[in-house]
């Protein structure tokens, strides 16, 4: 290729990267959305602080440690990761006109932000799990550890060059790299802290805790769905060729597929199983779906795509009652659409990837769930002794946007003397 | 001068509010509430797990009418409220001491 064509195709990248990167950092908007509609309405502006906080929080984590920890300039060994801080130099116009197979075709700045909103994305999974009962600070001092250590280094084992990256495990956007693994880390923070008052009875019967704004849950929903063609999309990394427009193409009509089959199939099977349509399993369906054909959207057909993402809805309805029978109370189904799902996606990529095993797929599956677990649980567990991470009963019944914030999402009577 | 406080369906509101109007009742009050009566509660499901409904929303109107009134303004607000399933809804009367219009300090039937 001539200078120019390098110069184009390298711009060209980029800007597709930093659209995609735009795409997926709304996603926090999303989370935020979905969240608070599905939680009462006195953990309105808890929950919101808590989505908006963390991704804050996330941001400035991975710019500082997590960044290096993930992609190493000099790792340690497959297992462990170096440590570095901070960002180095974009790549230079003569580098990237050298050509061949090592030059840069994108901007490495461009890399960082894109990495930078998948790492908050996946604190995002945690927060609708935990809510309306984990406090506000302790929940964010886990995020420093999960955005700047526990994430990072599971993330170098595959998409960094590590260990599970040569040992053949396919995952395209993270079905399990950033799914599951914000669904494992969720999994130890509910075990820690339990259900909410009320869910449970005391013979184990379950009392629905229904959300307080639908029409939010919803919204939050789409924007995911929208999120979602710049995480999958831009995980191609590449558009600026015949080729490569085309498989981006792919994946953007393969990921739409998926995320629509399963929330029909959500949809209709709770349907069928609990008699009316529940507007909440259809909404999770569709992320379920999506969360699903992450691990493999490129490869599949069209078709094979509406089936992965059509199985993730499936999977999800028997997760979310799964759950509660568990007494795992999860008052977003996060758990479910990203662990779940993710892990039902992980498997699928056996479908159309040739280059995927079934052990390959399935240690990849359970070393970042046990690695993610294991490290959350522990660190939570330390933060608990020092700052509780449940808020006391009283709270908790009165609601945390007064314990926690000290205000109402729509406070009314109230006096300005 | 009776207070008369009806607890109604919420869709039927318009269609009292008219009847009250064409016999000539200048106000009303309503006040949007939740209860159980004969209907009482009913089961949903919400993500696969059951939840009881125990209370009704429902509005309840509270108008004042004139003694020679109220018998006519029970009969209309029956009429338009009423679907004759259970859920329609109750009317109470009640005697009422006083009544004052802030404005002008008119009292009695004179004030409302």
């Amino acid at each position: 290729m001539d200078t120019f064509s390098l110069e184009l195709s390298y711009a060209l990248d980029t800007f597709y990267f930093l659209m995609c990167t735009a795409l997926v950092m709304l996603m926090a908007a999303g989370f935020a959305m979905l969240e608070s509609g599905l939680v009462r309405s006195k953990n309105t502006v808890e929950i919101l602080n808590k989505n908006v906080l963390l991704y804050g929080i996330a941001c400035l984590v991975y710019f500082v440690i997590g960044y290096n920890i993930m992609y190493p300039a000099d790792p340690v060994s497959s297992w462990i990761p170096g440590i570095d801080f901070f960002l180095g130099e974009d790549n230079t116009t003569e580098a990237v006109v050298a050509g061949g197979e090592g030059a840069p075709y994108y901007s490495a700045m461009a890399d960082f932000i894109f990495q930078a909103v998948f790492a908050a994305a996946t604190m995002s999974i945690v927060s609708g799990a935990v809510a309306e009962r984990m406090r506000l600070w302790p929940f964010l001092l886990f995020a420093v550890f999960m955005v700047g250590f526990i994430y990072p280094v599971e993330g170098y084992w595959k998409w960094g060059g590590g260990f599970l990256d040569q040992l053949g495990f396919q995952d395209f956007a993270g079905s399990v790299v950033v799914h599951m693994a914000g669904a494992a880390a969720a999994l130890a923070a509910v075990i820690l802290i339990g259900p909410r008052k009320g869910k449970y009875g005391k013979n184990g019967e379950v009392h629905a805790i229904p959300g307080a704004n639908l029409p939010m849950a919803t919204l939050g929903m789409f924007i995911l769905w929208f999120g979602w063609f710049g995480f999958n999309g831009g995980s191609e990394l590449k558009i600026a060729n015949v080729e490569e427009a085309n498989a981006v193409a792919k994946i953007f009509v393969n990921t739409n597929m998926a995320a629509a089959a399963g929330m029909v199939a959500a949809s209709l099977l709770a349907r069928f199983m609990f008699g009316k349509t529940d507007l909440t399993m259809t909404i999770s369906g569709a992320l379920a779906g999506l969360v699903a054909i992450t691990a493999e959207p490129l490869l599949p057909s069209p078709g094979l795509a509406l089936f992965v993402g059509a199985v993730g809805g499936i999977v999800l309805v028997f997760s979310v009652v799964l759950m509660d029978k568990m007494q795992l109370d999860d008052p977003v189904g996060a758990i479910s659409v990203h662990g779940t799902a993710g892990i039902w996606g992980i498997f699928a990529v056996l479908f159309s990837n040739p280059d995927a095993t079934f052990a390959g797929q399935l240690i990849g599956t359970v070393v970042t769930f046990a690695w993610m677990f294991i490290a959350s649980f522990i660190v939570l567990s330390i933060i608990n002794k020092f700052f509780k991470l449940r808020v006391d009963e009283e709270e908790e019944l009165e609601g945390m946007d007064i314990s926690e914030c000290g205000m109402s999402a729509y406070p009314e009577f109230t006096s300005d003397k | 001068m009776k207070m008369i406080t009806a607890i109604i369906r919420p869709h039927a509101l318009e269609l009292v509010r008219e009847a009250i109007h064409e016999i000539g009742v200048s106000g009303l009050t309503v006040t949007e509430v939740k209860g159980y009566g004969r209907q009482k509660g009913h089961s949903e499901m919400y993500r696969g797990a059951e939840y009881t409904v125990n209370f009704q929303p429902k509005l309840k109107l509270e108008l004042v009418v004139g003694d020679d009134a109220v018998s006519k303004a029970i009969e209309v607000i029956s009429a338009s409220a009423k679907s004759g399933k259970i859920g329609d809804g109750k009317i109470f009367v009640s005697s009422l001491e006083s009544a004052i219009r802030i404005r002008t300090g008119e009292t009695g039937e004179a004030a409302i």
